[in-house]
């Protein structure tokens, strides 16, 4: 550098440090929620060592299972530079069906996955549609899907619930128990690891995951560059879609029962996820593994106040700080200039 | 290719006079657009010979975007043919122009600023991994981009940048404009067209950029220079297509007249004999600039 006018040496360099975490964090998203987990992991196992009991810490994986596979669809779409209001009616209407058709109409229990997933998809292609056919902001797009889909939810279930015992095995599946030393995890909690190491290895890895981050990041430029935006994006709604079909499945295992009751938190708390895992709510920055890392951060505040006898309105304040200060770190790592 | 600019430009002067006789690379002829009422384009024809720089300068309005437009693909002419290499083409997408070897660097650069260097190089045409995992899942050949990103930025000069995984965001402005640069030579195959590549920069990184339009020339691939800016027009263009009321005013080079006389041209205030004899015809004007070059 020339002609710059240099600072005296202890204050550059702490803009230097400065700086250079600016640098880290900017390249590594998941850097910064996967210190806050490990920070809150050891602050709760201080304030209650039963914290860190295998049992806790599978109850706590069980839980967060439904919600960190809804943010990977979450995250993908704000990737793009939109957002998706409707996750959780989505995958309450792909619930339903698969659980409907395979105890009230006689559908196989297999292929009653399939229609639930293919529904999930039908879901997340309609939001694609709109947005990139129909031209409409994400936002308003999934605020009025959110509806739709909620009473087509309602409309088809007729408000019944379909317990566990009238289901075929393959639907309850993802609730079968997988030990792994002193540890329980459910096949549902594997199917949720398995779909990040895939969308994550989509999206950092592939083509089609730079053309996601570029879509999101600069339409225009991508678009110049040859991409084919609208197809991207389309493609990422339905993948989302298919991603809530495949939650359905680990919701009904996780919790024995599909109910138009359940999933009521699930479109925010997969925004919270998705960024306290540190991805702009502006697009093109950020990583599916850092949502897990979201996802994790919120259950473990959870499970972590309530074992510390703490009252739970302080959980929900935590939360709140939380994706204030997550929101504000991106808008800092976001001014990085050299 | 020497990094000294002198002796790179001496090189470049005796190798652009000498091709400028040879067939054009890229011709348009009496490419006309019209938007609604609005005429764009009465009547264009230009030529672009291998191994030159060729300026588009004009006033706003006069038609200089949509000549580019039509050049780069963005805008399919309503009449009038291009011909790439003495065959004739249509481009109905920027994509098609890509494809068939005509790069365009735009104003706005198309870059994507959250990605690195090296993803923004390839953005658009990635690298499949040669392996099984690329085969079976679709993986990059991320080593690989890299590697060839390096070695271009390095051949073109661009020797500021050392860190090809910097994300590009974290570039200055000429970086960033390199970058565009970069890529554009790295895939324009046989022309590249720079629309107001100097405009938001500073004078050291014009001063840059300059230089690295002049190393284009120097491997033999004619470059297309949209400018606001004489002086930078003036010291790296061959030719000077002048852009007025939607036609071409006339076509000049820096040694045939001076930036007054050029100002002059483009506003309406003279207007250049030549082209008056052969409206909207570049080649008498090209003609004349082979000999011009030869001179010097």
């Amino acid at each position: 550098m020339t002609a710059v006018i240099e600072p005296t040496g202890e204050v550059r360099e702490s803009q230097e440090l400065g700086a250079r975490l600016q640098h880290t964090l900017h390249r590594h998203p998941a850097i910064g929620p996967a210190s806050v987990l490990v920070a809150s992991v050891v602050a709760f196992s201080i304030a209650n060592p039963r914290f860190l009991n295998a049992t806790n810490l599978s109850l706590l994986i069980q839980q967060v299972a439904v919600l960190a596979t809804l943010a990977i669809g979450q995250t993908m779409i704000i990737l793009t530079a939109g957002i998706d209001l409707s996750v959780g009616a989505a995958a309450i209407l792909a619930q339903m069906v698969m659980a409907q058709t395979a105890a009230n109409n006689g559908v196989p229990g297999p292929l009653a996955l399939l229609f639930g997933i293919a529904v999930g998809a039908l879901t997340g292609f309609l939001n694609g549609w709109l947005v990139t056919r129909i031209k409409l902001p994400p936002f308003i797009v999934t605020l009025g899907t959110l509806s739709i889909y909620t009473a087509l939810g309602l409309r088809y279930s007729g408000g019944a619930s379909v317990y566990a015992s009238a289901m075929p095995g393959i639907l309850i599946w993802t609730g079968n128990y997988v030990n792994i030393g002193p540890y329980q995890l459910t096949t549902g909690v594997i199917l949720m690891l398995a779909l990040y190491v895939v969308i994550s290895f989509a999206l950092t890895r592939t083509a089609w995951g730079r053309h996601v981050y570029s879509t999101g990041d600069d339409p225009e430029a991508a678009r110049l560059s040859g991409i084919k935006t609208t197809r991207v994006l389309l493609s990422v709604y339905l993948a989302a879609g298919v991603i809530y079909g495949l939650a359905a499945w680990i919701l009904i295992g996780r919790v024995g029962v599909a109910s138009t009751n359940n999933l009521t938190n699930a479109n925010l708390d997969s925004i919270t996820a998705v960024v306290i895992g540190g991805t702009s709510l502006f697009g093109g920055r950020g990583a599916v593994l850092g949502t897990l890392f979201g996802a994790l951060i919120v259950q473990v505040f959870q499970s972590g106040i309530s074992l510390a006898g703490v009252q739970s309105l302080y959980q929900v304040l935590a939360e709140g700080i939380l994706v204030i200060v997550a929101v504000a770190l991106d808008q800092w790592i976001r001014k990085v200039r050299r | 290719m020497s990094p000294e600019p002198g002796a790179a430009s001496v090189e470049n002067a005796r190798q652009g006079g000498h091709v400028t006789q040879g067939a054009p690379t890229l011709e348009a002829r009496g490419l006309v657009k019209t938007f609604g009422h609005v005429v764009g384009l009465a009547g264009v024809s230009l030529k672009l010979y291998p191994g030159e720089v060729l300026a588009i300068i004009g006033d706003n309005g006069a038609g200089k975007s949509t000549l580019i437009k039509c050049l780069s693909g963005a805008l399919t002419p309503d009449e009038g043919e291009m011909l790439l290499d003495g065959a004739k083409v249509e481009f109905k997408s920027p994509v098609d122009a890509r494809r068939a070897g005509i790069e365009t660097v735009y104003q706005t650069l198309a870059v994507a600023p959250a990605l690195d260097i090296a993803s923004n190089l390839y953005l658009g045409r990635e690298v499949r991994d040669s392996g099984p995992l690329g085969r079976f899942f679709r993986k990059l050949d991320t080593r690989g981009m890299r590697a060839k990103a390096k070695d271009e930025l390095k051949d073109l000069g661009i020797g500021t940048i050392q860190d090809i995984t910097q994300k590009v965001e974290t570039l200055s402005g000429g970086q960033r404009q390199a970058v565009a640069v970069a890529r554009a030579a790295a895939f324009g195959s046989k022309v590249v067209i720079l629309d107001e590549p100097t405009a938001a920069l500073g004078v050291r990184e014009s001063g840059q950029v300059l230089a690295l339009i002049k190393r284009l020339r120097g491997r033999g691939l004619p470059v297309i220079l949209i400018s606001h800016n004489m002086p930078h027009v003036f010291e790296v263009a061959d030719r000077i297509h002048i852009q007025r009321l939607g036609r071409c005013a006339g076509v000049i080079t820096p040694r045939s007249h001076t930036m007054e006389e050029a100002v002059a041209i483009m506003t309406g205030a003279t207007t250049l004999d030549e082209a008056a004899e052969a409206p909207g015809d570049g080649k008498s004007a090209a003609g004349r600039d082979g000999g011009d070059r030869t001179r010097t």
